[in-house]
């Protein structure tokens, strides 16, 4: 089998910046998003209590978010989780109340108007731990960020490494737009895959990188965006059947992965569909713009001929 | 070209094997075990108990697969569930003779079904997470701020009294907050005071300032000192926790420190969160008493008279009556430390007592009555006393600095401050964390995990297979040792693996096939370019390498911020997730160009590769497979 018959390099280059525009909309949006609607935390980020209980049949909402107001706790969530059969309950932090007496209230509330509930899960957090984990969470995404581009900058050039956080940054924000967009819940698991989709879109640019070099050294005679365009081309087989190969995995956790980690896997699934785009169509063109050249990257040549403005040239010891 | 040297096949051998014997005790499954292990810190479990344990069992005619003895348990292993049960009772019945004074915790557990020769081996099954087995995770936030008061407050009495010993005349001490405030109606004396505070108090640093006539002497604990008063009270409240859970009869709980101020609790199978929540909040107290010493209460200790009117009847550790009066001259909370030493003079090991201003002040009074007479240190858990010991008083005790001794090995003087201090926890604790998954839940999330691997993984190797023939077989083999090693690593290890850990393995394996793919696609691209098959084999790993090498140090970066930022589930994701990139590097790089070398390296003939179709832009035909 082969997917990809190119008889000749896409030039990919010459649309850089309708690709570009499209990328600058689309995070815009997702910006936009991000602040008029906020995500919607999870209890470990925003305190508060979290039960899961399970009915032998299809489970009354109504009737449960009755029972758990009756108990005079204020702004209860009641929704389904996974199945009807079984019903995910939030409770913000009240004062005053220990988590403790909280959800065992609200079990024997529950128990007491149907007696085939059972308990599955109870979460608490405290405030001062939803805090924290912001601030970690932050905390891991600048350390990723700063390492990616000292790495990328000590192995290839800061241009490179510049393009590249863009391009992948720009991913990141996408994705927690789509959880802003559609009020997906975010969690710890989700922020977790944001972490690991920034690492492995940055991959692919570093893939394309690297064949930019080779081509660089390669073919002397060509220009720099039709260098671009060769390098690309010749990785576009292996960036979709690696992305195809990775989603895959993901699909499969997404079918049979359950309630727990749907949104894990919806947060890899637009981080690996945009992880594609941004590093073909933008990560390239951003370094493109940013001026690379064949001497950036072949340090050993550039060496050779010497700088014309070094006192010292030529003189030996 | 493409030949691997021996030694080359050794490692791939080697880490083959090792990674097949420790990944095999996962697939044993779990039987039901009965543990048996001590609640007391004074009652060791050691080779004795082993023995008695297997004479129950005997004499109650269980058969066991195995007894076996670890640092701190007896752990049985039986063939069902019904044999465990029995078992349980059987050894509870035989261990425990008064259920409110256990010696012994006996609980249920499930032990690796694997052989005893790979137990040996030190090759267990992995660690599984509360949300895969079920069970209770709290997080306590201890709370430094009144620990740090306690302490400051049992720093003033000290400064009492060594003013008063050295007759430097202040004009009131009191505590503020953290810090001690001191007064004096002239500068000379507080001179005079700061001079013996900063010789006697090590600890302290202080600030002095004039406070309208009089001149006021601050004192606050220095921030090393703090630090340590910190660590202590942690360790503290630690030791106290798993006293009471001890009680719980949870087989494995797990109390671990995190960060400067927490404390997390696990207690995996446990399903009543109340009772957990109840024994974790409890306070256990501490009680100083009198040792009623008249005549009848004499004849009540051997059991000939009823006990006297006001008095009760409790036993000492060693079961030995003591009958001691009802009014409390002291509880716990004016206790500060129980520390084990020696006494200077004798080099008897003794047990070394501070109390608060308070305690101090009523201990004198108390002591300058009684010399002579016995008093009782008594602890209450579950509302059952227990003398923890029962001192002569040999000369009034001012200062708050108590001494007991006689007759203690060190052993005894460690017990008992340990007990003394477990009475009282160093600082008041507040669950700000709790977790607690139902055992249903646990299995079905394994069950979730294990499906998301599989299908996702039978799915790769299909699509590999398809696409790149013999070449993605070597990649799909290459993917399952990769999945093999990582098992084995964990399972190595031990470190606990959750349902996000289970979708980091999927994940991970997702992305590891990148490499095969990355080195399959250079293959044919150099088929493309006209090289022999022979050198496309080796030009397409060599000029993968540094790809492959670079993308995995850029998903690596990313693991690692998770792993040092991340807590919980977040931990559990990062670390399956960077263990696996490094294990894809050898399986999807080194593992699979051995295969392919062992394959096609000795064929020197070798006119095409099986890595499907090559398609030529150039001639529009295509090389024909094979």
């Amino acid at each position: 089998m082969e997917f990809f018959r190119i008889k000749r390099d896409i030039p990919f280059m010459r649309h850089a910046l309708v690709f570009n525009l499209v990328s600058l909309v689309t995070f815009l949006a997702a910006v936009f998003f991000l602040f008029s609607r906020g995500l919607h935390l999870s209890v470990e980020f925003t305190g508060g209590t979290l039960m899961e209980v399970s009915y032998t049949h299809p489970a009354d909402l109504n009737g449960v978010r009755a029972a758990v107001e009756a108990l005079g706790l204020k702004d209860v969530q009641v929704q389904n989780f996974g199945t009807a059969r079984d019903v995910l309950i939030r409770l913000p932090v009240q004062k005053g109340v220990s988590s403790a007496q909280q959800s065992e209230q609200v079990m024997t509330a529950l128990k007491a108007a149907d007696a085939s509930a059972a308990m599955r899960r109870t979460e608490f957090v405290g405030p001062q731990v939803g805090d924290e984990l912001a601030t970690d969470g932050l905390k891991a995404l600048a350390s990723v960020v700063i390492g990616i581009m000292l790495y990328l900058a000590i192995r290839f050039e800061w241009k490179f490494a510049v393009a590249a956080i863009i391009a992948n940054l720009h991913d990141v924000i996408i994705i927690l737009g789509f959880f802003a967009f559609f009020q997906w819940e975010f969690s710890l698991p989700v922020l977790a895959a944001v972490l690991a989709v920034l690492g492995y879109s940055v991959n692919e640019s570093v893939v394309i990188f690297d064949r930019i070099r080779e081509n660089f050294r390669r073919y002397r005679k060509m220009n720099t965006v039709q260098i671009i365009d060769s390098s690309i081309t010749s990785t576009i087989s292996r960036t979709i059947i690696t992305h195809g190969c990775t989603q895959l995995m993901v699909l499969s956790m997404l079918l049979f992965g359950g309630a727990t980690l749907h949104y894990f896997a919806l947060a890899l699934t637009i981080g690996i569909c945009f992880g594609i785009y941004s590093s073909v169509f933008v990560a390239a063109a951003i370094a493109m713009w940013l001026g690379i050249q064949r001497e950036d990257l072949i340090k050993g040549g550039a060496k050779k001929d010497g700088d014309p403005n070094d006192p010292n040239a030529g003189a030996t010891v | 070209m493409n030949r691997y040297p021996i030694w080359k096949y050794t490692i791939i051998v080697i880490a083959l094997v090792v990674g097949f014997l420790y990944t095999l005790p996962n697939f044993f499954g779990e039987a039901p075990a009965v543990q048996v292990s001590s609640a007391k810190v004074t009652i060791k479990v050691d080779a004795g108990t082993k023995l008695r344990v297997e004479e129950i069992l005997k004499a109650s005619g269980l058969a066991a697969d195995f007894v076996t003895l670890d640092n701190t348990s007896v752990k049985a292993r039986f063939g069902n569930t019904e044999t465990q049960l029995k078992a349980k009772d059987a050894i509870q019945k035989a261990l425990i003779p008064d259920a409110a004074n256990a010696g012994y915790i006996v609980a249920l557990n499930l032990l690796s079904r694997s052989p005893v020769w790979l137990t040996s081996l030190h090759a267990f099954p992995m660690y599984l997470g509360l949300d895969l087995r079920g069970g209770v995770h709290f997080m306590l936030q201890v709370d430094m701020q009144a620990a740090l008061a306690k302490k400051a407050e049992s720093l003033s009495g000290d400064i009492r009294t060594s003013l008063r010993e050295k007759n430097v005349r202040h004009s009131g001490i009191s505590r503020n907050g953290q810090t001690i405030e001191v007064r004096f109606r002239d500068m000379p004396t507080l001179g005079a005071a700061k001079a013996l505070i900063l010789d006697q108090f090590p600890d302290l640093q202080t600030i002095e300032a004039p406070d309208g006539t009089e001149f006021k002497l601050t004192a606050s604990i220095k921030p090393e000192a703090a630090r340590r008063v910190q660590d202590q009270s942690l360790k503290q409240n630690i030791t106290t926790l798993h006293n009471r859970i001890n009680e719980l009869g949870v087989a494995e709980p797990v109390i671990q420190q995190q960060g400067l101020d927490r404390i997390v609790v696990q207690l995996p199978g446990v399903q009543d969160t109340a009772k957990a929540k109840d024994i974790l909040g409890r306070t256990a107290t501490l009680e100083v008493r009198m040792v009623d010493e008249t005549s009848e209460a004499r004849a009540a200790e051997s059991g000939a008279a009823a006990v006297p009117f006001g008095s009760e009847r409790y036993l000492e550790r060693n079961s030995q009556p003591v009958i001691v009066k009802k009014q409390v001259i002291l509880t716990g909370e004016n206790l500060t430390d129980a520390q084990p030493g020696f006494d200077s003079q004798t080099q008897e090991a003794v047990v070394n007592l501070t109390l608060d201003a308070k305690g101090a002040r009523i201990f004198r009074d108390v002591t300058r009555e009684s010399v002579g007479k016995r008093m009782a240190i008594l602890l209450f858990e579950k509302g059952k006393g227990e003398v923890v010991t029962a001192p002569v008083i040999r000369s009034e005790i001012g200062g708050g600095r108590v001494q007991i001794s006689g007759r203690m090995t060190s052993m005894e003087a460690n017990d008992t401050a340990l007990l003394l201090r477990a009475g009282s926890l160093a600082a008041p604790m507040e669950i700000i964390e709790e977790t607690t998954i139902g055992p249903s839940l646990g299995a079905e999330n394994i069950a979730k995990g294990f499906n998301s691997v599989t299908y996702g993984f039978a799915a790769v190797a299909v699509f590999m297979c398809l696409y790149y023939v013999l070449f993605g077989m070597f990649s799909s083999i290459s993917l399952a040792v990769n999945l093999l090693l990582l098992v084995a690593v964990l399972s190595m290890l031990q470190a606990t693996l959750t349902l996000p850990g289970m979708a980091a393995m999927a994940l991970v394996l997702g992305m590891a096939i990148d490499s095969n793919v990355l080195i399959n696609e250079r293959v044919r691209e150099e088929l493309r370019n006209g090289a022999s098959a022979q050198a496309a084999i080796h030009a397409g790993y060599d000029r993968a390498w540094a790809t492959i090498l670079d993308s995995n140090v850029t998903t690596l970066i990313a693991g690692l911020a998770l792993l040092a930022f991340g807590s919980g589930p977040v931990r559990g994701f990062a670390v399956v997730h960077c263990l696996g990139i490094l294990t894809s590097m050898f399986s999807g790089v080194f593992f699979s160009r051995g295969l392919v070398n062992l394959w096609y390296g000795r064929q020197n003939k070798l006119k095409s590769l099986s890595i499907g179709t090559v398609w030529r832009p150039d001639a529009g035909n295509q090389v024909a497979p094979q």
